[in-house]
């Protein structure tokens, strides 16, 4: 263990964001920043404009409800919820979903996923349920998101909302609404910061320095 | 950080972080046990047999539904339906067992070290559910899961544990449990059911307190553990008679007056009504009795999940 990633390693035990150093630290070494994809407030205007896509295309938004997927998919939901209350004055019920339970990689992957909590509090049936989360690139996390959804109940509809969609799909899914679209190399990866999690805001591509 | 454990066989061997990812993993799987489809794909395809060499409802009945609702297979084997009544021995058993490929073999057997033999032989997963009086380490993540619930932590809280110590392997892994996480631990039973070497009962030495006085063990206790008198286990009479152990180590609501006025009632169960504890406290407003049962499945589907964890070298990355 070098000492940064022991520094981060202690950090992280004790602010108990255990989950975030297991995702974090691969992130965090031996990688070259190329390009910042978005800045703050490009985060703020590309929500707003999701906010109001969700919206003109699902009429009043009496039957909506958002599901984060964790970690970043959360505080994006969030966000979005107020984002709607504001242009719409709905209250939309907000759901948090750990897909890990339903992951197809789990007798492989080298280091066993962290579980944290699902929280879906509201009923599901005659809803339309938006999916939500920060980077959409193989489309797996979504596929196990969804098989979750199915076990909660019977959605009405579910639609899919991403900030970033970076291509290199492995399975057909498509989200209904994009912040952003970029094309990328698969040996690249798209690194979302969010105030809530990372103390930080933007978007950024980087690469594994070689 | 992973659990970096093949097998789930004593308290003694855990870390106080494994421990802690026990009960945040356990904390995360109780949701499942809520759902209207109570089940989840994570262990698809994995087999788990529960091998019980002794009786029991609560923990058999416990396993196998982690197992269920986690997707895995779950396959149970009683002594008295199984050759081991024609004398096979344990390691044959288990060697034809494992011809089959089982992915966790969880063990109850009246032998202490069982499981560990296994451990050794297997490769299979091996989960201690009970060996003799040595350990019943599911059952102390599941107390300490169950007191979690109602208290807002383990360190420097006052747990008495009374009954009959020497021959409970739930007395025994709780006090290692309770010991390692900082809580105050008092032993209690009349002195022939109290262990000679209580002092290596605990993580460390001076870890425990024992007294025979109920009164001391109940004092300022935020969390008071009933013990089941285990009659089937005693030849010699340890006691006078069952009405006697009630009159001076039973569990009364006049007892409870001493212990905190929040304390908690724990007992691992099956409880024996009028022998260690009144109906009036086993069926009142703190005894927890029925959260421990609860917490059991969680805990078990948090062990189950971890002790099968992905070991493969592969790159963890983000991919969505």
């Amino acid at each position: 263990m070098t000492d940064y990633y022991r520094l981060c390693y202690y950090a992280a035990i004790c602010t108990d964001n255990v989950g975030v150093v297991a995702r974090r630290l691969p992130s965090l070494m031996n990688l070259l920043e190329k390009v910042k994809l978005m800045t703050a407030d490009e985060i703020g205007l590309a929500l707003r404009g999701l906010a109001q896509e969700i919206v003109d295309h699902n009429g009043s938004g009496h039957e909506i409800a958002l599901v984060g997927i964790r970690r970043r998919g959360v505080p994006l939901a969030e966000r979005l919820a107020r984002a709607l209350w504001e242009i719409e004055s709905v209250e939309v019920s907000v759901g948090y979903l750990d897909i890990n339970l339903y992951r197809d990689d789990l007798s492989t992957v080298a280091t066993q996923p962290i579980i944290q909590s699902t929280e879906i509090d509201f009923p599901m049936n005659e809803k339309v349920v938006i999916l939500v989360d920060d980077v959409l690139y193989t489309g797996r996390t979504v596929r196990a998101a969804m098989d979750a959804l199915v076990d909660y109940g019977r959605p009405k509809a579910i639609q899919l909302c991403v900030l970033i969609d970076r291509g290199h799909r492995e399975l057909p899914i498509q989200a209904n609404f994009v912040g952003k679209t970029v094309t990328t190399k698969e040996i690249e990866m798209v690194e979302v910061r969010l105030n809530e999690v990372d103390q930080i805001e933007d978007v950024l591509l980087v690469e594994k320095a070689s | 950080m992973p659990f970096n454990a093949k097998h789930l066989l004593s308290i003694e061997n855990l870390s106080i972080e494994q421990i802690q990812l026990i009960l945040a993993t356990a904390t995360s799987f109780r949701e499942i046990s809520k759902r209207p489809i109570k089940k989840v794909p994570t262990l698809r395809g994995k087999t788990v047999i529960n091998l019980f060499f002794e009786a029991s409802t609560r923990t058999r009945t416990s396993f196998e539904i982690a197992a269920k609702r986690l997707s895995a297979d779950a396959i149970n084997i009683s002594v008295s339906a199984s050759s081991i009544a024609k004398g096979e021995t344990l390691i044959d058993t288990v060697r034809n067992l494992e011809a089959m490929a089982p992915d966790v073999i969880v063990i109850r057997h009246p032998s202490a070290g069982a499981p560990h033999q296994l451990a050794k032989r297997c490769t299979a997963c091996i989960v201690n559910a009970g060996d003799g009086a040595h350990e019943h380490p599911t059952q102390a993540l599941l107390d300490a899961l169950t007191i979690l619930d109602h208290k807002p932590t383990l360190k420097d809280l006052r747990v008495g544990i009374i009954g009959d110590i020497a021959h409970s392997r739930v007395a025994r892994s709780n006090c290692l449990l309770l010991g390692k996480m900082g809580a105050h631990v008092t032993i209690c039973g009349p002195p022939t059911l109290l262990p000679m070497h209580f002092d290596q009962m605990g993580p460390f030495p001076g870890s425990l307190t024992v007294t025979d006085r109920m009164s001391e063990a109940l004092d300022g206790a935020d969390v008071v553990m009933m013990l089941r008198v285990q009659l089937e286990r005693q030849q010699e009479a340890f006691f006078p008679s069952v009405r006697e152990y009630f009159g001076s180590y039973g569990l009364t609501p006049q007892r409870m007056n001493s212990a905190k006025r929040d304390a908690i009632i724990m007992h691992p169960g099956p409880i024996n009504r009028g022998v260690e504890i009144s109906s009036e406290v086993a069926d009142g407003r703190y005894s927890v009795i029925l959260n421990q049962v609860a917490s059991g499945v969680a805990v078990r589907m948090a062990i189950l999940y971890l002790v099968t964890g992905g070991r493969e070298q592969r790159e963890f990355g983000p991919e969505s």
